[in-house]
């Protein structure tokens, strides 16, 4: 389990995250929903100690993140697989040298690489894209061999950030069956993302931030029946003030 | 006025003392990271190779590019200097202590400043925007071993060899200008570089493009890692790389002409 305590982090002054707190149970997928700069990346960087938090704790399996050398601190990476929001893959290299990159540095021997990379590939199916490069691939693609990249490492959890962000919706509804699938797999999957048909689709329980702290969880019924005006405001898309006036009716004379 | 000025000093003495110790934590950090860098053999060695190439064996034609019109240049301007005073065989000597011990090693070193140190923080710059540098410590390297170390080695190891190529191209440009742009033979540019020639030419020269190889590496890598914000800021790293890589080679000469001359 993942456990976030009273987490602070400012950047220059302007403060972030200001006591988040939150638990993600394990073998379900969490969503975190919020306005873009709520700090919800940022919340997917503490975790994995890509950035470190100004006051309170990340607790990976009992663990204290801040407490861990750089070992150990690769060996917490190796069972966590991050979905980066632009995918993150090396450009220089094909979709099979991006897979079997982490795969080389936890020493697996060769035939074992080729059967993950393989693996990895069809659970997201683009098997037959090991030769391409990244920048062969649409968006979408590159988003799902970002999954491939993590899943072929067997993680305990995922990390996802904004997985479906900028993806047309049939896109976007194969990564939220990809990552009902991965879960299904029995990974613990963390999902950060403002998309809210995504949200709910994937989401076994939800927690809305908001101003740096979680605002309400629960489950998707439980959201969605939620009298929390702020929470109604972002899952609806209705803005309480409304500061764009109506376009002036032009007079046909 | 003077009572608060006095009040001033202890804050002040004490910001420069707590600053002072900041920095030497800064760069003590820094030097583990380097070791612990460098202890990870695995990681770095099978890049190495790769980046030699690409920093060294790529870097090649423009060094010689330059080393050519150099010799050509050293030649006819030395014999425009000793004309009537000098023997002219000093042609010779000149253009061999010149370009092993200065021209060679600084003008290619600032050939590869921009071609080596811009590469390196544009890439570098835009892996780091693009979080490739974030996904890269999620598959647990180090990102110091992966990127730092395979560019600051190959530099170091590459640009003495470049310049050495460079040397050669250069004192041999200059002798075909002799011999046939000036009233020259080839015993005598020969008798004037051996004249004064030392083996300690050849190793200054080499010694001095490997430090220069060094801190345009490392400043490269850098700055490239210190990008932040998008396409500006890579070019930001770009330039600041380049800027400091010429200038750390111009400090780094007049230290080894100081320390080894």
């Amino acid at each position: 389990m993942i456990v976030l305590e009273s987490l602070r982090k400012s950047f220059g002054g302007s403060a972030v995250l200001r006591g988040l707190s939150l638990e993600i149970p394990d073998g379900q997928n969490t969503v975190i929903i919020g306005p873009s700069g709520s700090g919800k990346s940022v919340t997917l960087k503490l975790i994995v100690r890509l950035l470190e938090p100004d006051a309170g704790r990340v607790t990976v399996d009992g663990v204290d993140v801040a407490d861990l050398d750089r070992e150990e601190l690769a060996a917490l990476r190796g069972k966590i697989g991050y979905v980066f929001q632009f995918a993150a893959l090396f450009d220089s290299m094909t979709v099979a040298e991006n897979i079997r990159l982490g795969l080389v540095k936890r020493g697996y021997d060769e035939v074992t690489i080729r059967d993950r990379i393989e693996e990895s590939l069809e659970v997201v199916e683009l098997s037959g894209s090991q030769d391409k490069l990244p920048a062969e691939l649409s968006g979408g693609m590159r988003k799902r061999v970002g999954i491939a990249r993590a899943i072929a490492l067997k993680p305990r959890y995922i990390l996802y950030d904004e997985p479906t962000t900028g993806l047309d919706p049939v896109t976007a509804a194969v990564m939220d069956q990809l990552m009902i699938r991965t879960r299904d797999l029995g990974v613990t999957g963390l999902v950060v993302t403002h998309d809210m048909r995504s949200a709910f689709s994937v989401g076994d329980r939800l927690a809305m931030l908001h101003e740096g702290a979680i605002r309400q969880t629960g489950t998707a019924g439980e959201m969605q029946a939620s009298h929390d005006p702020v929470v109604r405001e972002f899952i609806e898309g209705r803005p309480q003030r409304v500061a764009l006036e109506p376009p002036a009716r032009r007079s046909v004379g | 006025m003077t009572f608060h000025n006095f009040r001033l000093v202890p804050p002040l003495v004490a910001s420069g003392a707590a600053a002072r110790e900041g920095f030497i934590a800064h760069v003590g950090r820094r030097s583990l990271e380097a070791g612990r860098a460098l202890r990870d053999v695995r990681t770095w060695s099978p890049l190495l190779a790769i980046q030699m190439r690409r920093l060294g064996v790529d870097s090649v034609p423009i060094a010689l590019f330059i080393a050519v019109f150099t010799g050509i240049v050293l030649s006819l301007l030395s014999s425009y200097i000793f004309t009537g005073a000098v023997p002219l065989y000093f042609v010779g000597a000149l253009v061999g202590k010149t370009i092993m011990m200065e021209l060679g090693p600084v003008l290619t070193g600032m050939a590869l400043a921009g071609r080596v140190g811009a590469s390196i923080a544009a890439e570098l710059g835009t892996m780091k925007v693009s979080e490739q540098v974030d996904a890269l410590e999620t598959l647990a390297y180090d990102r110091y071993s992966y990127l730092v170390v395979p560019r600051v080695l190959a530099a170091t190891l590459m640009f003495p060899v470049v310049t050495a190529f460079a040397v050669a191209v250069g004192v041999g440009s200059g002798w075909i200008t002799a011999i046939n742009l000036l009233d020259l033979s080839t015993t005598e540019f020969l008798k004037g570089l051996r004249q004064f020639y030392q083996f300690k030419d050849v190793w200054f020269g080499l010694v001095k493009s490997a430090s220069f190889g060094f801190a345009v590496a490392l400043m490269g890598c850098l700055r490239g890692l210190a990008t932040e914000g998008g396409a500006q800021g890579v070019g930001q790293s770009t330039t600041s790389a380049v800027v400091l890589g010429c200038e750390a080679i111009l400090v780094l000469d007049a230290f080894w002409a100081l320390v080894l001359l």
